[in-house]
């Protein structure tokens, strides 16, 4: 099916191109000048006209063929069995659906044998009549285009203007999928609320939501998300710690230090350490990083967990260090030479130039290579999973298990709790994570644009 | 055409000490030849003059002068380039050291992002220059009255050098670079960014400052090496073709290229 309408969308599309072209070339009889706009736009104004009204006729069909079906195998066995339940109904659809196309399904029988057939002629029928009407379609949105074809009409002006509609189409998809995430964020967060004080979740030191469910209810003193609040922050120090200092010492080395042969050399391995999938980052830290820690904690008699938040931070640390570096780096290449001149040729050293010149005419791009390598940690999962355990407990000691939000969000969803129970936790952390991050990115845009006119 | 020369200073030309005295000097980018055996002296206390066409090699010799062209990798200097006598590319000299006795103006006015007070400051604080606050804020000052600015800024020195005109900008660029008590001030074409009344203004303080640095200016305007200058160098493919005081440039030059440049003939 979708192969088929992708065959009939590129025909279509290709001869209108090719037709308008042609009958733009004709129209000229000879004297190209005459035309106003050149045969190509005559082409892409048919293309783009046929493309469109095929395209929304197969989205449209296909829309009311889904809502028809719907509507008549649902009143078909509500006539036979009226008394299933919504739930079974479905059941009954999709076993009716396999048998039609003859996969595998769960039971057979009367009902669903007579909701099969339905099924078979209505999937019959829309495998017919979509690609029908959208060939018709096209079909007369072509000949409107070529119809219109003559040495006067501006097709350049109006293909331009649809195009400008396609990527005004884009962005609006962009914003109204942010829109439909936070809409569901906020109202499952609002919901998970109107059942749990706020200060409960945010100030509350234990954290264990899914033990104290009765009969789909949370337990208030269970989902204290303090543990998690303070193990992010913990671990999310400690990869700071490392990566910071590490990948803005490595960017200036690149930046001002390294030969272009050394930094052609050292720039795509930095590179590929970004390419590393955070699994691997994740198993490298739990299987080698944390023996050789708790090796070490053992020789300086320290009770080491065999999961800990260092353990986890440093990998981290590692993983982000490619970010702010790579990020860094092109920040302070970005700082004009002129600065490096001028700063020289008053006397100062190399070094002198590039602590009080040129790191402080790139601070505004330093901190927002920081702070996205912070909002990388703070949303970093899998390494947290594998090294710094599950257990939520509420310290600040380095050397223990700890657990972050991101991880009790993948253990609440992927847990066998029903969902609707589970999801109203997940879904207050999500949020946080959410307004923190977001938070962080407003500071940082502040930031950059308080010293963006630091240089020209 | 013959520039008629209304600089009283360039005719009487006095013969002051040498600051700069330079032999066989060559310079290579790379495979290019940029600089061919040139020979020139430089004296104090007036303003020298390089013209010549796009590419001749007169920044390129204004750079030698404070080893700026060490910044460039592929940029090789051999010869002889002596500053009051010391041979500045001399193994134990130290570019940084001979950078804050040699000063430098560039094309583009290239002011630090942070304030008036801090641009001015910055070389005195580098070098040490001053022991107190009272000392600094005079200095600065006093360098921003000589480049003509103090009137100008006085009321907002913690604001943005950037914020500035490109005329104040290249003013206070100038003020940056006298505050560090240099000798010799190098300028690299410093009006090619202005318009005519900041031009006017700055070739003023070029005069107003000829009394206390040796000044050597790059410019491509001819009239501006006229009304600047009492020497003039010209250049031509990595030559040093012609070298004297400005009014025998400018009236009798000897060599055919200068004369064919200064009226107009090519360049």
């Amino acid at each position: 099916m979708f192969g088929l309408m992708a065959l009939i969308l590129a025909v279509l599309t290709i001869a209108a191109y090719v037709l308008g072209r042609r009958r733009a070339t004709a129209a000229a009889g000879g004297d190209l000048s005459v035309l106003h706009s050149r045969p190509v736009y005559h082409g892409a104004y048919a293309a783009l006209l046929t493309f469109l009204a095929a395209f929304a006729a197969a989205a449209v069909a296909a829309l009311v063929m889904r809502w028809f079906m719907d509507g008549s195998l649902n009143s078909l066995i509500s006539d036979l069995a009226p008394s299933l339940s919504s739930i079974e109904r479905d059941l009954v659809r999709s076993d009716a659906a396999a048998i039609s196309v003859g996969g595998f399904p769960s039971r057979v029988d009367e009902l669903r044998r007579a909701v099969a057939e339905r099924h078979g002629t209505l999937a019959g029928l829309s495998a017919f009549l979509i690609p029908g009407l959208s060939i018709a379609a096209g079909l007369a949105a072509l000949w409107t285009a070529l119809r219109r074809v003559n040495a006067d009409f501006r097709a350049r002006n109006l293909s331009e203007r649809i195009v400008m509609g396609v990527l005004i189409a884009a962005a609006v998809v962009a914003i109204l999928t942010t829109v439909g995430i936070l809409t569901s964020l906020i109202g499952e967060t609002a919901r998970f609320f109107s059942q749990i004080p706020v200060h409960k979740f945010l100030f509350g030191s234990t954290w264990s939501p899914l033990s104290g469910v009765f009969e789909g209810r949370l337990d208030q003193e269970r989902v204290g998300a303090l543990p998690l609040f303070a193990g992010t922050l913990l671990i999310t120090f400690i990869a700071m710690l490392v990566a910071l200092p590490i990948g803005l010492f490595a960017a200036i080395y690149l930046a001002e230090y390294a030969s272009p042969r050394m930094r052609s050399m050292v720039k795509p391995i930095l590179e590929i350490l970004a390419g590393v999938p955070t699994v691997v980052y994740g198993f490298f830290a739990a299987i080698t990083v944390a023996p050789i820690i708790r090796g070490l904690g053992e020789t300086l008699g320290l009770s080491v967990a065999s999961e800990s938040a260092l353990g986890a931070g440093l990998v981290m640390g590692v993983m982000i260090i490619p970010f702010i570096s790579s990020l860094s780096d092109d920040v302070i290449t970005a700082v004009p030479q002129a600065l490096r001149d001028g700063s020289l040729g008053l006397g100062s050293t190399h070094a002198e130039t590039i602590r009080k010149v040129v790191l402080p005419a790139a601070l505004p791009g330093l901190v927002s290579a920081a702070l996205l390598g912070f909002a990388r940690a703070i949303g970093e999962t899998m390494i947290v999973v594998m090294a710094a355990g599950q257990g939520a407990n509420f310290t600040f000691n380095p050397l223990e298990a700890v657990t972050t939000v991101t991880v009790q969000i993948v253990m609440l969803i992927t847990g066998d709790t029903e969902a609707s129970t589970a999801a109203g936790p997940a879904f207050a952390l999500g949020f946080t994570l959410f307004v923190v991050t977001l938070g962080f990115n407003i500071v940082a845009q502040r930031l950059v644009r308080k010293y963006r006119e630091a240089y020209d | 055409m013959t520039l008629t020369m209304e600089n009283p200073a360039a005719q009487a030309a006095p013969r002051n000490d040498l600051k700069f005295a330079c032999r066989g000097v060559n310079v290579h980018y790379g495979d290019a030849h940029a600089i061919k055996d040139l020979a020139i002296d430089i004296e104090d206390r007036l303003v020298t003059a390089f013209i010549g066409p796009s590419g001749c090699g007169k920044s390129t010799f204004l750079r030698c002068l404070n080893r700026m062209n060490d910044t460039i990798s592929i940029c090789r200097v051999t010869g002889d380039l002596k500053l009051d006598g010391e041979d500045i590319y001399a193994p134990r000299v130290d570019p940084v050291q001979l950078r804050a006795r040699v000063g430098m103006v560039f094309q583009k006015p290239n002011p630090f992002p942070k304030s008036i007070y801090d641009n001015v400051a910055y070389g005195p604080r580098i070098h040490g220059l001053t022991s107190s606050r009272e000392e600094l804020d005079a200095l600065v000052e006093s360098s921003l009255t000589k480049a003509g600015l103090w009137g100008e800024v006085k009321d907002r020195l913690d604001k943005p050098g950037t914020g500035l005109s490109g005329g104040q900008q290249q003013r206070l660029c100038i003020a940056r670079a006298i505050a560090t008590k240099p000798e010799v001030l190098l300028m690299d074409e410093p009006c090619s960014a202005l318009d005519p009344i900041a031009t006017d203004r700055i070739e003023q303080l070029i005069g107003d400052l000829r009394s206390q640095f040796c000044i050597v200016i790059v410019t491509h305007s001819m009239q501006q090496a006229a009304r600047v200058s009492q020497k003039t160098a010209f250049f031509h493919l990595g030559h040093l073709v012609e070298y004297g005081d400005t009014a025998d440039i400018f009236n009798k030059p000897r060599d055919k290229r200068t004369e064919d440049y200064i009226n107009g003939r090519f360049g």
